[in-house]
């Protein structure tokens, strides 16, 4: 069981086992400069079919130039962009196997949603009937069946937004480019939307690349994300593994909310790593091995959800991950709550509670003084 | 607020001396009288007068070709300098070349005129050509000052242009040839279409261009109406007035309400 | 639907106009090129051209025949010879009627535009701040005397001002004397007024209303008055509309030619008017494109200005 379960995963996941799967979109040491500006540095990335892989980064992160250079409205100052084993360096926009939905849908205003559809289909050629047929194959697609002769003004965002979708999927690509697809919605059509994009993505099985800066999408869109910052890739890694295991400070930061403290090294086993925080005020033992040397300074992260806040001073094993601080501030959220905590090096920590417990009477309040402990899996330490 | 009478007040002025001398010409291209400013009764015979002036109908003839084919010549090239300047960042001599597009908005008439002739006899004496000056050479002279018109009114289009439209329609395989035609000029279509209907009314409506370069027998209508009004005042130029009036007005308004509402309307 | 199919996209035609590219390319034409060629050899040929002409031509002298004026190129006994003659600017800077036009010239269209300033002002102002719905519709109104023939507007000011002509007319019933308003310098400066008075209101209020209303009301709420607030914050922001707005009227009111001859006496000097009598009168070729050449001077500082505020109209 446990073995087709692992088969299964590598089926689906085939970036898990590269040795066996040929990439399906290989860009190979992309660099952008526009004119001194370096917006790409040195991007190496491998797509594999039926992906949906988001590119997550800031604004001048370089995430839209590398969409750009794969849709070939820009062409790498060096380096290679291969999709399905074919070198598009020297292909023209209008000759690539990609199409692309733009942020600002691009939707040609003089045309009416169907013309819009069916432009690409024109462009190849198709027979009349065939690009009818198509057209209205993709309006039931997007649920717009009765919008084909409105303008493209005569739609809401949402609508605009599907029109969008429908036209660059029109001509079957093998890639499909999505840049900020859902960063004109509003933020209940935009989650909304997400499930259908996903959705459309998997019964289609188009490869699709989408770029965007808004970490709560890509965590539900994505199978992969490539996190961006400075024109590079800072890490690239499943939903789970960016933020549960991030590689970098940058990367640990930019992703959900996080605690993150100096330490020295003092103990480095292979089996476990012991590290002495005078921030934290206490010794954080981590239960595995860690790269790094004795006396290193180093950084721990962990997230508000993977510590425990008490009254009482819990039982820890190996003398440490335990401290100890007053509560300065509470945000009550629902369903959680995000407790601030003071310790004694003045240093902040936050720590959510799931409120399970409804109208908890005898909840850890203001100026209280409390125990902050973790397990030896908690965080993260990071060396860069 | 304090002033809240002000500026009603002296837009309501500045409106009114903008307007009450064009509606008294108006009013008397209708008087009886050859008096211009003493009414004496309605009359069209003024009108009638302008249509048996075969001087005046031939000088109108002469001016709406002049003014149609310099419009034209003016929107091709007006066009191409537009897209030159907006779509290419940089070039050799892009500095020189945007200061010629627009020199002929400001250049004061006299001496484009001037400057136009001279350089027609000189050409005249070193090539045989133009022989002679005429249609041609008036065409020639407002075709360039037109062309300045156009290019301001479609760069400023062609600056709001969303060229992602233009790099939608290359992602789904249109030739850059055929994104121009598909795509950027149907967008740009009101621009040309204002730009050209500019350039066709600075033509009609130039006096002393025309004058420098124009020969014999090839008088327009400002030429026309320049002597005659220089004599004094005439009601036959009235009623012309009044016909052109109107039908500018007519067109200006036609096209403020073709603008407003194939204005996109923001989605709810 | 299916995802992959294998008869799509269908094989791609190399279209005839990719061939003709990939042709010319070969050759060093780019696309670039031929979008440039029309209008730069065009404007080459009939703008630059023809200033150098009238820059040669304003040093030769006038003389009898065609065309009426000496050749700057002689050959005598096999040598090319080069003849200049400065006499033309040296007769501009001597004889007081053109230094008096071009004085009186900068004069007039000084006070023109000041006086256009004033009215516009207000106008330009009224319309920024004016219900959407009424914006359009006042835009329009100060349109539409510019489209409609410059000349027939002069000359519907002549019936305005005349002696016998509506002012007068009006003032008459009120016991008033008739004012003698034509061939005045004063019609001059209501002509230029009359006729530009939409070049100056459109980039007045192109920059006006732009201007965010919250700001008016934090100067309002700091305590400034309405006047205040106009000198401290709306007039310096509006600045490069008013600079725009006044070279459009100054530079050609320079070189205006039928405002003076219509509406002037014989004592208004303009330097549009004194070029054109003396090419069209006086037939000395050389003599008015030396006029032209000094007045192109003359223009040349307010166009540059010009050009600064434009760029910084269209930034804002």
């Amino acid at each position: 069981m446990a073995k087709k379960s692992q088969q299964l995963a590598v089926d689906t996941r085939p970036w898990r086992d590269p040795g066996n799967n040929k990439p399906f979109v290989r860009i190979k040491n992309v660099t952008k400069k526009f004119g001194d500006v370096l917006a790409v540095h040195d991007v190496s990335l491998d797509i594999y079919r039926s992906e949906l892989f988001c590119l997550l980064g800031g604004s001048g992160s370089g995430k839209s130039t590398l969409l750009r250079m794969l849709a070939g409205f820009e062409s790498p100052s060096s380096g290679t962009i291969e999709i399905d084993g074919q070198d598009m360096t020297d292909v023209a926009p209008y000759n690539r196997p990609v199409n692309m939905m733009f942020q600002s849908y691009a939707l040609f205003p003089h045309m009416s949603v169907e013309q819009n559809i069916a432009y690409g289909l024109k462009r190849d050629h198709l027979p009349k009937g065939e690009i009818n047929d198509r057209v209205a194959e993709l309006l039931s697609l997007v649920k717009l069946q009765d919008y084909g002769r409105r303008k493209p003004h005569q739609l809401s965002g949402g609508q605009r937004q599907r029109v969008a979708l429908a036209r660059a999927l029109a001509k079957r690509p093998k890639l499909l480019l999505l840049d900020e697809p859902l960063g004109a919605l509003d933020k209940k059509l935009r989650e909304e939307t997400q499930f259908e994009l996903v959705k459309i993505q998997e019964s289609l099985g188009v490869t699709f690349i989408v770029v965007t800066h808004d970490q709560e999408e890509a965590m539900t869109l994505a199978t992969r994300i490539g996190v961006m910052n400075l024109g590079e890739i800072a890490m690239i890694g499943e939903p789970t593994d960016i933020y549960e295991f991030p590689n970098s400070r940058f990367v640990a930061g930019f992703i959900g909310s996080v605690n993150m403290v100096e330490g020295v090294v003092t103990e480095d086993e292979p089996g476990h790593v012991r590290i002495r925080s005078s921030e934290l005020g206490c010794d954080i033992y981590v239960g595995h091995g860690v790269d790094c040397a004795p006396e290193q300074l180093l950084w721990w992260a962990v997230r508000p959800e993977k510590m425990v806040l008490s009254r009482e001073k819990p039982h820890t094993d190996h003398g440490a991950n335990v401290t100890t601080g007053t509560v300065e501030e509470i945000a009550y959220l629902g369903d959680i709550s995000v407790y601030q905590v003071a310790l004694e090096s003045g240093k902040r920590i936050r720590v959510s509670q799931t409120n399970s417990i409804r109208g908890k009477p005898d909840a850890i309040t203001w100026e209280e003084k409390v125990y902050l402990s973790w397990d030896d899996q908690a965080g993260s330490v990071l060396t860069v | 607020m304090g002033r809240g009478w002000f500026l009603p007040i002296a837009a309501a002025l500045g409106f009114s001396f903008l307007y009450a001398p064009i509606v008294s010409l108006v009013i008397f291209s209708f008087n009886e009288s050859s008096l211009v400013t003493v009414w004496s009764g309605f009359s069209t015979k003024w009108y009638a007068a302008l249509f048996n002036d075969p001087q005046l109908l031939g000088a109108a003839w002469l001016s709406l070709q002049i003014a149609a084919v310099s419009a034209s010549i003016a929107l091709v090239l007006g066009t191409l300098a537009a897209i030159a300047l907006v779509r290419f960042r940089r070039f050799r001599g892009r500095t020189l070349f945007s200061g010629m597009v627009s020199a002929p908005l400001v250049m004061p008439d006299v001496i484009t005129g001037l400057s136009l002739l001279l350089l027609f006899v000189a050409m005249e004496s070193l090539l045989g050509w133009p022989q002679g000056r005429g249609m041609l050479t008036i065409v020639i002279a407002h075709a360039t000052f037109c062309t300045a018109y156009v290019c301001v009114v479609v760069q400023s289009r062609l600056s709001d242009f969303d060229r992602s439209l233009e790099e939608a329609a290359m992602d789904l395989g249109a030739s850059p040839v055929r994104t121009f035609f598909d795509v950027t000029l149907p967008i740009i279509a009101p621009a040309l279409v204002s730009g050209w209907l500019l350039g066709f009314t600075l033509s009609l409506d130039d006096l002393v261009i025309a004058s420098f370069v124009s020969g014999p027998g090839s008088s327009t209508l400002p030429m026309v109406i320049f002597s005659k009004v220089r004599l004094g005042v005439s009601p036959d130029v009235n009623a012309l007035a009044t016909i052109i009036i109107g039908i500018v007005a007519l067109g200006v308004l036609a096209a403020t309400i073709i603008q407003l509402r194939s204005k996109p309307k923001k989605p709810a | 639907m299916t995802t992959h199919d294998p008869t799509y996209p269908p094989p791609r035609r190399l279209k005839p106009w990719t061939t003709v590219e990939r042709g010319l390319a070969k050759v060093g034409i780019s696309g670039r090129m031929l979008v440039l060629a029309a209008p730069v050899l065009w404007l080459l040929v009939f703008f630059l051209v023809p200033l150098a002409v009238v820059f040669g031509i304003s040093l030769a002298t006038k003389q009898f025949g065609r065309p009426p004026y000496s050749p700057l190129l002689t050959t005598e006994e096999g040598t090319v010879q080069l003849t200049l003659h400065l006499s033309n600017y040296i007769r501009l800077f001597t004889d007081n009627l053109y230094v008096a036009a071009y004085l009186s010239s900068i004069r007039i269209a000084a006070i023109s535009t000041i006086l256009t300033l004033i009215i516009g002002y207000p106008m330009a102002y009224a319309i920024a701040r004016a219900p959407d719905k009424w914006r359009n519709i006042l835009l329009m109104l100060v349109v539409l005397p510019f489209f409609t023939s410059f000349l027939l507007r002069v000359y519907a000011l002549t019936g305005f001002m005349r002696g016998n002509g509506v002012i007068n007319q009006f003032l008459g019933l009120f016991g008033i004397e008739p004012l003698v308003m034509m061939q005045t310098d004063f019609a001059v400066y209501v002509g230029i007024v009359y006729t530009y008075l939409p070049f100056m209101i459109l980039p007045l209020y192109t920059t006006l209303v732009k201007l965010d209303v919250s700001l008016f009301e934090a100067s309002a709420d700091l305590g400034a008055r309405p006047l205040r607030t106009f000198l401290s914050v709306t007039l310096p922001l509006s600045m490069p509309g008013v600079i725009a707005g006044s070279m459009l009227v100054f530079i050609p009111a320079i070189g205006e030619f039928v405002i003076p001859s219509l509406l002037g006496g014989p004592s208004t000097l303009m330097i549009g008017r004194v070029l054109w009598d003396e090419f069209f009168t006086n037939t000395n070729w050389p003599r008015a494109a030396a006029v032209a050449m000094a007045m192109l001077v003359v223009v040349v500082v307010p166009i540059m200005l010009l050009q600064r505020a434009q760029s910084s109209v269209v930034e804002k």
